[in-house]
């Protein structure tokens, strides 16, 4: 990384988030000379990130609302623990506005950009009206929630169905709802009003046209204080499951260097209009022919960011760090190259065969892939308890090659080593896109999982491996190891044998001491 | 030694001995040179003639699960000279289990002791990660006891009911 001159670095960053994020941030203030500060619920006394931080502070009940999502518990560890700065992750407070500014209150300082930014963005009717004031091109559609089914209606003719109806707050799907024909409008804005409402206690709905499997394509950016704004390509995000991201890749195989550089440009111009700070991502939808459409403004760290600091060679969560330090960026626009090809994989707790429903637990056997490319960001350990209380997200498996051939064939031989024993995880679901044929020639949109997975599984039947099982089941039994059942997992003819190259490694290291 | 495995549903006939770490194999009439290694618990290195593998073991709620590579066997093993008959099975009368496929907290019983259900009928509503998976009955009978409370946290392979 390029040399910044430090004027001021903090001694002690809060982390408040929990799981591979946790660790992830952990890893960046170490780095640094920086000491972390963890919070942590009830139930994740026994949690990766308590293990790996310097400082662990009890915040409360399992319930977020009552530790990770508490406010006033947060900002009293930061008081006790003496911590400057606060890293919020993604999720949990990373985009609440009360939150920011609060610290700002306190005299801690947010690594984020400010509240105002935030707000400016948390809502995705005022962030139109701001794009549309900025010039940056966005679906067609209303830039206010929609007051009435009439209204709706009018819109909708003037656009043209299908169309798309969207919670003002909202956020993974919810609120969220396809119109293909007039009919159907009434009927979907209720809904969709209702469900906004639940969700997020806000009702309002606006309207916009539908683009059909669209490409979900989203810009880096990059902001210091000082008014510098650099954008760090693109991230191809398509792959999503019930509009939640499964796999995502950079750069995007669909984006070349002239399309690169008008997101790029449009989302600087989007960050300016918010007077963005931090780090912080603009989201496209792009049509079949290549059109862009502004989205919406994520203001934290992504959940995928490693796949854009492979490409750059760039730490994303160091630079957050230096730039709420009041850092200036220690490269311009011009510095940032993209080299190779990044794949990540998120590893969830859930069960592909029981229609991807959580499945928290003990983890009773974990083998983690290693070798060249392959970058495991992970939040779990073998013997701990997956609790049910929050996302399911385990790990990241992220690969890295020369091209996208090299990460995807990287990617496949670590899912081979990679195994998760006593719970159910979606591994086998990477294994299947990561040899599809579409999905080797990168025919992406967001309908591509939805197509995958209705079409029937072709699954090499192997009898030998069956044998296999056979044989091993019986062995496993002999040795009286727990696939019978209670029983001890070190039994049986290996007993002897460690102890055996124990004693005969003894010996060696005499005879060679003698010499 | 004599085993009855079953794998994936398939009956294996297995004479397994182990001697001086020798093992000799015979499957289904078939002499197999074998040679293994359990690298750690739960984690067996396996050679049969020259072919090597890596087979892992994994108990979820009350099965086993092998997996050879990525491909996952559902294994069982009865030493026939055992008194350890079969659990379970496919047998439809007597009464029957009705287990938490997942750990998480019963929101909502569905049904009361004493009622008649039908086969996949929903017994009870257990929720984890934010999401409900409803507990089906797995045959038609009387619900003869409910031994979970709404409220309650269970883990996978719990017993929440016994249908009759």
């Amino acid at each position: 990384m390029l040399a910044f001159i430090s004027i001021r670095m903090f001694k002690k960053i809060l982390i408040a988030n929990r799981g591979e994020i946790a660790v992830r941030v952990i890893r960046a203030c170490h780095e640094m000379g920086i000491a972390a500060v963890v919070v942590y619920s009830d139930v994740d006394r026994s949690a990766l990130h308590v293990r790996k931080a310097d400082e662990a502070y009890p915040i409360g009940a399992a319930t977020a609302a009552e530790s990770y999502l508490n406010i006033q518990k947060i900002l009293d560890v930061a008081a006790r623990s003496g911590a400057e700065a606060i890293h919020p992750g993604y999720g949990f407070l990373s985009e609440n506005a009360k939150f920011a500014q609060a610290c700002a209150d306190a005299g801690v300082k947010f690594i984020g950009p400010t509240a105002a930014a935030m707000e400016a963005m948390g809502s995705k009717t005022r962030a139109r009206q701001a794009m549309e004031k900025a010039g940056v091109p966005f679906v067609p559609g209303t830039s206010r929630g929609v007051e009435s089914p009439e209204e709706a209606e009018q819109v909708a003719a003037r656009i043209g169905y299908p169309v798309m109806l969207k919670a003002a707050a909202g956020g993974g799907g919810k609120g969220m709802r396809l119109v293909r024909a007039r009919g159907e409008l009434k009927p979907a804005l209720e809904a969709a009003r209702s469900e906004a409402e639940r969700a997020f206690g806000d009702s309002e709905v606006y309207l916009e046209k539908a683009i059909v499997n669209p490409r979900h394509i989203e810009m880096q950016v990059l902001a210091d204080e000082c008014g510098n704004t650099v954008y760090l390509g693109e991230r191809e995000c398509s792959l999503q499951r019930r509009h939640q991201k499964v796999l995502e890749e950079a750069p995007s195989p669909l984006v070349d260097a002239g399309m690169r550089r008008g997101m790029g440009e449009v989302a600087v111009r989007v960050a300016h209009a918010a007077s963005y700070t931090n780090a912080g991502t603009v989201e496209f939808l792009v049509d079949q022919k290549k059109n862009f459409y502004f989205l919406e403004m994520n203001t934290r760290l992504q959940v995928e960011h490693p796949v854009t600091e492979l490409i750059t060679g760039l730490d994303l969560v160091q630079l957050q760090i230096r730039i709420a330090a009041g850092e200036k960026l220690p490269f311009t626009q011009e510095d940032v190259h993209l080299r190779g090809h990044a794949i990540e994989c998120r590893i969830y707790a859930e069960d592909p065969a029981n229609n991807y429903f959580p499945s928290p637990g003990k983890i009773t056997l974990l083998l983690e892939p290693s070798g060249p490319g392959i970058r495991l960001d992970g939040g779990m350990y073998e013997g701990w308890t997956v609790p049910i209380d929050y996302d399911p997200l385990l790990a990241k498996l992220i690969g890295y090659g020369t091209d996208r051939d090299q990460a995807v064939a990287r990617l496949t031989q670590a899912f081979a080593e990679y195994f998760v024993g006593g719970i159910k995880t979606n591994i086998p679901l990477f294994r299947r896109i990561l040899r599809d044929k579409d999905f080797r020639a990168a025919e992406l949109d967001t309908g591509f999982l939805d197509r995958m997975l209705k079409r029937p599984e072709d699954k090499p039947v192997n009898a030998t491996s069956a044998e296999v099982a056979a044989i091993a089941a019986g062995i496993f039994a002999a040795l009286g190891s727990p696939a019978q059942g209670a029983g001890n997992g070190t039994a049986g003819s290996s007993k002897g044998s460690p102890t055996r190259a124990d004693c005969n490694w003894k010996q060696t290291s005499r005879r060679e001491a003698l010499r | 030694m004599l085993y009855d495995v079953t794998i994936d549903g398939k009956r294996y006939r297995l004479d397994l001995n182990h001697a001086d770490g020798r093992w000799s194999c015979r499957l289904d009439g078939r002499d197999l040179e074998v040679d293994a290694v359990l690298a750690r618990p739960d984690v067996l290195s396996l050679r049969i003639g020259n072919m090597a593998y890596e087979i892992k073991s994994e108990r979820v709620a009350t099965d086993m699960h092998l997996w050879v590579g990525s491909t996952c066997f559902a294994a069982e093993v009865r030493d026939p000279r055992s008194l350890r008959g079969r659990t379970g099975g496919g047998d439809d009368r007597g009464p029957r289990k009705i287990t938490a496929s997942m750990p998480g907290k019963v929101v909502r019983l569905l049904v009361h002791e004493g009622e008649q259900v039908e086969p996949g009928a929903g017994v009870a509503v257990v929720e984890a990660m934010k999401m409900q998976n409803e507990i089906k009955s797995p045959k038609r009978g009387t619900i003869q006891k409910i031994l979970v409370r709404e409220g309650v946290a269970v883990n996978a392979g719990d017993v929440l009911a016994i249908v009759e």
